[in-house]
């Protein structure tokens, strides 16, 4: 199904969540709302699925406007970030639940229902569970539960809520490739919210990052990871150094290249001596040979060697804050790097900008 | 060594009560339960007794005794279900809802608790009395209100008010309204939500609240007594005739009568109890 956001604003009071944010969703589409807490992303995750409704703005189902129709009207199954099951009832009640309250005439018979969680309870992997109650649980099978549980309606779209918030980090990154495979079979349009970059990268077919009810960037992982729109896509995804700079007509000399500035609206950068923030990853940070013309001089702070990649922490004239370079374990070992030693830095990569937006 | 010995000791005693403090604990909570609570509750039951099970099966039977048990049923009857009705209305609405004039609406609930219960019977007279604010208009639709049952009853409604709501908001803060959202999400409607999700959800809290409202509607003295008139066999209920027993010298009677009153809340905590027992073991069968 496709799902269209058009322009919707939500306000709470005086503050506004929702700041005129448009969208589209594809169908089959994996779909990641990627934020800080604030950002606006759960709230336009309940705008779409009917939990909450917007003051402005429309949201289409397949070009239908679902504006007007509450939650139990869209068919929408909604994982929420607690799970809320049922704590009364067992774990076949609770995914059969969708399943009784259906009006009599529409409803399957008894035996049809329990068949119906059966299957799919199995495709959880959770069926010998089912007379257990949800605190007899743990957090995983919980989370499956709920997922069962919004599956059981046939819903048109899966919207998640923070789906692995709660879980520990080795069951939440086992059940991440399980939801993906889980999401891959059965091709259902899929929305969640998470304030978890890796799992957003990991899990999506496309980000969209949230800043302040606003859309920051939407991409593949790859797109919003290694060409990020904005300084805040920058340092919110990934590690990233940023350096104080002088733009002097558009560009910055940095370690001996010249960069061009660029904005995230594409507006031309202002003429003239302006403020600005250099990002560089410190993975395209590269250690080079003296004598280099296209390099810094700087000195190692802080080594940190254990496992494939060393992060490695330098010292730059001219700047307080000390910069942090990552190289694998291998060249590390070939240039036997040790604290307090002068090395030579340059940038594979960097990008600059005007230090004039907000939040920076 | 001579100065750390003693430090260390004072350490672990303040992390541990002695056997012979823990003791003197338990003993002294329990010398108080049996000085206030089983001693004044065995006096009622031996005062009743004292001429014999004759004498109290005859000051039970007595017919004015029995209108009044009658009447304290009625007025409970009434005001229980009313206000289970009301307490769970406004739990849900102050704990699922965020709306203006929120926290007026609590300090009214609590209002009862804090308000004498003979000034909420004289508020009554004032309002429905024949000197009253609508005393006239009653007069002439020739409805009676105090020293009548219709007064007893709202007496008793107004001084249970608080005890549903009280029970049910904490509780339903607590849940939050996340299984709500959830049936609602899953096609069920409101009342299918309120009677599948929410009411399972508080029924325990409300059960509580049922009864401890039931325990104070029937033994309501204060504001029940300046509506009721006193007169006899017609608007006394269980405690009122109680107290004019006593003030008669009729020890066997008033002690009769208040003993079946005091069998009311120990029937009510043994309910309680069971009620309680059933449900650790409805969890621990699992039952399909």
């Amino acid at each position: 199904m496709v799902i269209e956001v058009n322009q919707i604003t939500k306000r709470f009071d005086a503050f506004t969540a929702l700041k005129g944010l448009s969208l589209q969703v594809r169908p089959g589409e994996l779909v990641a709302l990627l934020g800080p807490s604030g950002s606006g992303k759960t709230t336009l995750l309940r705008i779409i699925a009917g939990l909450e409704f917007a003051d402005e703005g429309r949201i289409l189902f397949d070009g239908a406007d679902a504006g007007e129709r509450h939650v139990g009207e869209r068919r929408v199954g909604f994982v929420f970030q607690h799970y809320a099951l049922f704590r009364h009832m067992t774990v076949l009640e609770n995914v059969a639940f969708g399943l009784r309250v259906v009006p009599r005439e529409r409803r399957l018979s008894n035996h049809d229902i329990e068949k119906r969680v059966h299957t799919l309870l199995s495709l959880v992997q959770l069926d010998q569970l089912s007379g257990r109650y949800p605190s007899q649980l743990s957090g995983g099978q919980r989370q499956r539960v709920a997922l069962a549980r919004a599956l059981a309606i046939e819903p048109r779209v899966l919207l998640l809520d923070e789906p692995f918030g709660a879980l520990d980090a080795k069951v939440r990154k086992e059940l991440r490739r399980w939801l993906r495979r889980l999401h891959d079979e059965m091709g259902l349009t899929s929305i969640f919210v998470t304030h978890d970059q890796e799992e957003a990268l990991e899990l999506a077919d496309r980000v969209v990052v949230m800043n302040h009810g606003a859309i920051e960037q939407v991409g593949t992982p790859e797109e919003v990871y290694n060409s990020p729109a904005t300084p805040f896509v920058y340092e919110f995804l990934g590690n990233v150094n940023r350096l104080d700079c002088k733009i002097k007509d558009g560009a910055v000399g940095l370690w001996g290249s010249k960069i061009k500035a660029e904005t995230q609206d594409g507006r031309p950068v202002p003429s003239g001596e302006v403020a600005g923030y250099a990002y560089v990853r410190p993975h395209d940070i590269e250690f080079v040979e003296g004598g280099h013309a296209l390099a810094e001089p700087a000195i190692v702070r802080h080594v940190a060697a254990a496992g494939p990649t060393a992060r490695i922490e330098l010292a730059l004239e001219g700047h307080s804050n000390l910069i942090e370079a990552e190289l694998p374990r291998q060249r590390y070992l070939e240039l036997g790097l040790k604290s307090g030693q002068s090395v030579m830095i340059a940038a594979r990569a960097a990008r600059v900008f005007p230090a004039t937006f907000d939040g920076n | 060594m001579a100065l750390g010995k003693p430090r260390k000791e004072a350490r672990v005693a303040s992390l541990t009560e002695s056997p012979a403090m823990r003791a003197g604990l338990i003993g002294l909570a329990l010398v108080f339960i049996l000085a206030f609570i089983v001693l004044p509750l065995l006096a009622v039951f031996t005062e009743a007794l004292r001429n014999g099970f004759g004498a109290y099966l005859t000051a039970i039977e007595d017919p004015v005794a029995l209108a009044a048990v009658k009447l304290t049923f009625i007025a409970a009857g009434i005001s229980v279900p009313l206000n289970l009705v009301f307490g769970i209305a406004a739990s849900w609405a102050i704990a699922k809802f965020d709306f203006r004039g929120k926290s007026v609406l609590i300090t009214f609930i609590d209002l009862p608790f804090s308000v004498s219960p003979v000034i909420a019977g004289l508020i009554y007279m004032l309002l429905f009395g024949a000197q009253g604010l609508m005393g006239p208009f009653l007069q002439s639709m020739d409805v009676q209100i105090i020293f009548a049952v219709p007064g007893i009853v709202l007496a008793t409604i107004f001084v249970t008010f608080p005890f549903v709501a009280r029970e049910l908001i904490p509780l339903m803060q607590e849940q939050g309204t996340e299984e709500e959202e959830a049936a609602r999400s899953l096609g069920a409607s409101g009342w299918q939500t309120f009677w599948r999700v929410t009411l399972p959800n508080i029924k325990w809290g409300l059960l509580y609240g049922v009864l401890l409202c039931n325990a104070r509607a029937m033994g309501e003295f204060g504001a029940v007594s300046v509506v009721s008139g006193h007169i006899r066999g017609m608007t006394n209920t269980m405690p009122l005739h109680v107290e004019i027993l006593y003030n008669e010298y009729n020890m066997v009677a008033a002690f009769a009568v208040a003993s079946l009153l005091a069998s009311l809340a120990v029937v009510t905590l043994i309910a309680k109890g069971i009620l309680e027992w059933r449900y650790e073991h409805e969890l621990a069968a699992i039952p399909r």
